[in-house]
């Protein structure tokens, strides 16, 4: 049964991933006054783009070639490590928050080197950028499944997320919701979304991540994407599971309140899109310190407390 | 004050080569501005004409015979800039002095690669070179960047793509062809290209328009920049993703466009304005009609527009980026709302008062050159012209839309300007001893301001390029023709 349980939550992650991002779309064009695209068109774009041939650029070697289905193994890996609903990943142990952490560091690592395999001056700027504010980005994680940790008593993320409930958002409100603010900017920082980059952009000189797939086409870029929209799932999963904490035991149930966390997740993306400006590209890493400002402050108020 | 001058080929001045020189940098140094500075070749050599624009609002002409080498004024006037490398191009001519005497538009078996880069030199200096081909639906035009790290330290801008030779083809056509082809130097001011061009054919042969009908060319002109402005605020808001501006604007510029269809049955107004009046009249009903979209259209851009001025995230990108300091853009002599945003008051409309803009007037804005200058010019163009366009087609007098034109004068010349919505449009026009168009020249104000945002990039962010490039939204096909 748990067997069943795991394959059934890992397909669950696998194809409902792309619906996310999907669901913002639909967000964003609601307050834009249109009716919008469907959530499920990345499916049929996914679909187009896996059927289509690859170019590769003449000047790029094994690295580009590898880069795309490597990138999207090791975001793939992070994800069946995440816990779904009540249950926990295909691995759990004390500290995986940190493998989760490097996996999807690993994979960063390979998008800028196959980035910086293209050698386009677009793609390196893009690199440089990306690299620049995983700086920033990675404390912000880190200070905040401290915190996190330091409240619930578990090291693991599946702990972590089956300690969290009501009872402990009455006792540590203002903990929490600090660490949900972070874990907010993060989600927008790392998937790529307003304030921090355009994911609807055309114009190269401003992308970040947009800007290190341009030379990816067919079924690399598909990877790509798929491998974004993961990356959006998983750090979404955070910031559900502390905003809808309730846990039934049932499995069923347990998914749908996680579910809905992601839903509303992606709705508020969505929101924060519609009515907020690009930030410049020079005050990204301010805001991110800001975000770990906001962590190192819950995680202060969290050990006065405690 | 009109805003076209004519007269006989032989009241043009004719001046020896050096006194011609000494002549024009006394005049640029005295703060007048070059409308239109050209070669023409003629069976006994070149010729070089100058028209100026003095503090005055006096146009002041006069011409030389051309050696083939000539001082380059650029260094100390960069407004020539342009022009002077224009001339060398189409005649050889060479500039001494000139600090980069690249071809403009690739002819006489010039290429891109006729010309040279600047390059700063360094280990952790890097280049990017952005297009001829872009991504997105825009026009063809090479940008290279000199970068440490994100800092801009010069941009280079290469047009010259979109050339098509428009200056020689329409002396070459039927006179019917002309308009269509002048309509379409710049597509996006139609309107401003074929007023200046019916301003020169009434001045050649001497037809005063009615009233009705320059109404409905200043109605028609001022939609054109109702349409550009709002479309430009619009794109901006997009380029910072603020989404809310960006959709509406899309919409609201489409409307707008859609009651200059009503006017003549085109978007953008083409074969509206014709020699000696316009096309198409308009009734009561229609007038009415046209209010009352216009009223709806403009209620929708307050509200749209006035978000841009709120939202804090929206001016923290619009603020202090890409600017041009005042003192940059007398230089470049920048016109339309990229110079009036630096602080120049170069608006023709102004300056020139001439009909239907009798009454107009601007209050000074002080406004230190930013992308948000540009951006708010616009705003306050939009307002002054949903005002314009109100009052004129409320007051419209009657009268005949069309008058005949006659013959041109022979041997003679005009030259006509217009306020368009990016700035000063200037053709000059030669006839021959026939009244036959011998020379026609065409200048878009993006001739004058793209050297604009290559200053507005200096020591800028490079992911602020596209915003800056926005902000001023220049014509390429208008500086290639």
């Amino acid at each position: 049964m748990e067997n069943i349980k795991i394959f059934f939550q890992i397909l669950v992650i696998f194809s409902l991933a792309p619906i996310l991002p999907g669901i913002i779309n639909r967000v964003k064009a609601k307050f834009a006054g249109r009716q919008g695209r469907s959530i499920f068109q990345l499916y049929f774009d996914l679909y187009k783009l896996i059927n289509r041939g690859m170019v590769y650029p003449k000047v790029s070697g094994i690295i580009f070639k590898m880069a795309a289905p490597s990138v999207l193994a090791f975001t793939a890996a992070s994800a069946v490590i995440m816990p779904f609903g009540g249950q926990s990943g295909l691995l759990s142990f004390s500290g995986d928050f940190l493998l989760i952490a490097y996996f999807l560091a690993f994979s960063r690592f390979l998008l800028i080197l196959s980035a910086m395999d293209t050698s386009s001056a677009f793609e390196g700027m893009g690199a440089s950028r990306e690299a620049q504010f995983a700086v920033f980005a990675e404390p912000v994680f880190f200070m905040s499944m401290l915190t996190l940790s330091r409240i619930t008593g578990e090291t693991s993320v599946y702990g972590i997320f089956s300690k969290l409930s009501p009872d402990l958002w009455i006792q540590n409100a203002p903990v929490l919701s600090l660490i949900t603010g972070s874990l907010f900017i993060l989600l927008l920082c790392e998937s790529s979304r307003v304030p921090f980059d355009d994911p609807d952009t055309h114009l190269e000189l401003t992308m970040i991540h947009e800007v290190m797939i341009l030379d990816n086409s067919g079924t690399d870029l598909a990877f790509m994407l798929y491998a974004s929209y993961l990356k959006f799932w998983i750090y979404a999963s955070f910031v559900s599971a502390i905003i809808l904490p309730r846990h039934s035991d049932f499995f069923f149930s347990d998914s749908f309140i996680y579910m809905s966390g992601l839903f509303f997740t992606s709705v508020a993306a969505g929101v924060t899109e519609s009515i907020m400006a690009r930030v410049r590209l020079l005050r990204v890493p301010q805001f991110l310190l800001a975000a770990f400002s906001i962590s190192v402050m819950a995680f202060v108020f969290q050990a006065v407390k405690g | 004050m009109k805003d076209f001058i004519t007269g006989n080929l032989e009241e043009i001045e004719f001046l020896d080569r050096d006194v011609f020189v000494k002549r024009l940098s006394g005049e640029l140094s005295l703060g007048a501005g070059v409308l239109s500075y050209f070669s023409v070749k003629y069976k006994e050599g070149i010729k070089l004409f100058v028209f100026l624009l003095k503090k005055s609002g006096e146009i002041e002409f006069f011409s030389c015979k051309a050696d083939s080498k000539m001082p380059s004024l650029t260094p100390f006037y960069p407004q020539l800039h342009l022009f002077e490398r224009e001339i060398s191009e189409k005649t050889g001519i060479i500039f001494e002095g000139h600090p980069l005497p690249n071809p403009v538009r690739y002819e006489n078996g010039l290429t891109a690669s006729s010309g040279s880069y600047f390059k700063v030199q360094g280990n952790e200096i890097h280049e990017v070179a952005v297009g001829p081909v872009h991504a997105g639906v825009i026009e063809p035009g090479h940008f290279r960047f000199q970068c440490l790290g994100e800092n801009v330290f010069h941009l280079q801008i290469e047009l010259g793509y979109q050339h098509r030779g428009i200056e020689n083809a329409v002396i070459s056509v039927d006179k019917k062809r002309m308009l269509p082809m002048i309509e379409t130097a710049a597509g996006d001011t139609s309107i401003g290209h074929a007023w200046t061009y019916a301003k020169i054919t009434e001045a050649l042969c001497e037809v005063q328009i009615s009233k009705r009908a320059s109404f409905l060319r200043g109605a028609a002109l001022e939609l054109e920049r109702l349409a550009n402005h709002i479309g430009d605020l619009g794109a901006l808001s997009g380029d910072v993703a603020y989404l809310p501006t960006a959709n509406f604007c899309g919409r609201i510029r489409g409307e707008i466009l859609n009651i200059t269809a009503l006017l003549c049955g085109n978007r953008f107004g083409r074969n509206f304005i014709i020699p000696g009046g316009v096309e198409y009249d308009v009734d009561d009903k229609l007038i009415k009609e046209i209010m009352s979209r216009l009223d709806s259209a403009y209620e929708d851009a307050v509200s749209a527009i006035s978000l841009l001025w709120e939202r804090k995230t929206v001016l923290d990108r619009f603020e202090k980026t890409g600017i041009v300091s005042l003192e940059k853009a007398l230089k470049l002599r920048l016109v339309g709302p990229a110079g009036r945003a630096s602080g120049i008051d170069c608006d023709l409309r102004k300056i020139f008062k001439s009909e239907p803009y009798e009454d107009f007037e601007s209050e000074p804005l002080t406004l230190n050159g930013d992308v948000f200058s540009r951006a708010y010019i616009r705003w306050m163009e939009i307002k002054k012209s949903y005002k314009l366009i109100k009052n004129w087609l409320s007051r419209l007098p009657q009268g005949e839309i069309t008058l005949e034109i006659g013959p041109f004068k022979k041997n003679s010349f005009a030259l006509a300007l217009t306020e368009g919505w990016r700035g000063e449009i200037c053709h000059v026009c030669f006839t021959d001893d026939k009244g036959e168009i011998s020379f026609y020249k065409i200048k878009d104000p993006s001739f004058h301001n793209w050297q604009g945002l290559a200053m507005a990039l200096r020591n800028a962010q490079i992911s602020d390029f596209p915003l800056c490039n926005k902000s001023f939204n220049l014509s390429y096909c208008g500086h290639d023709l």
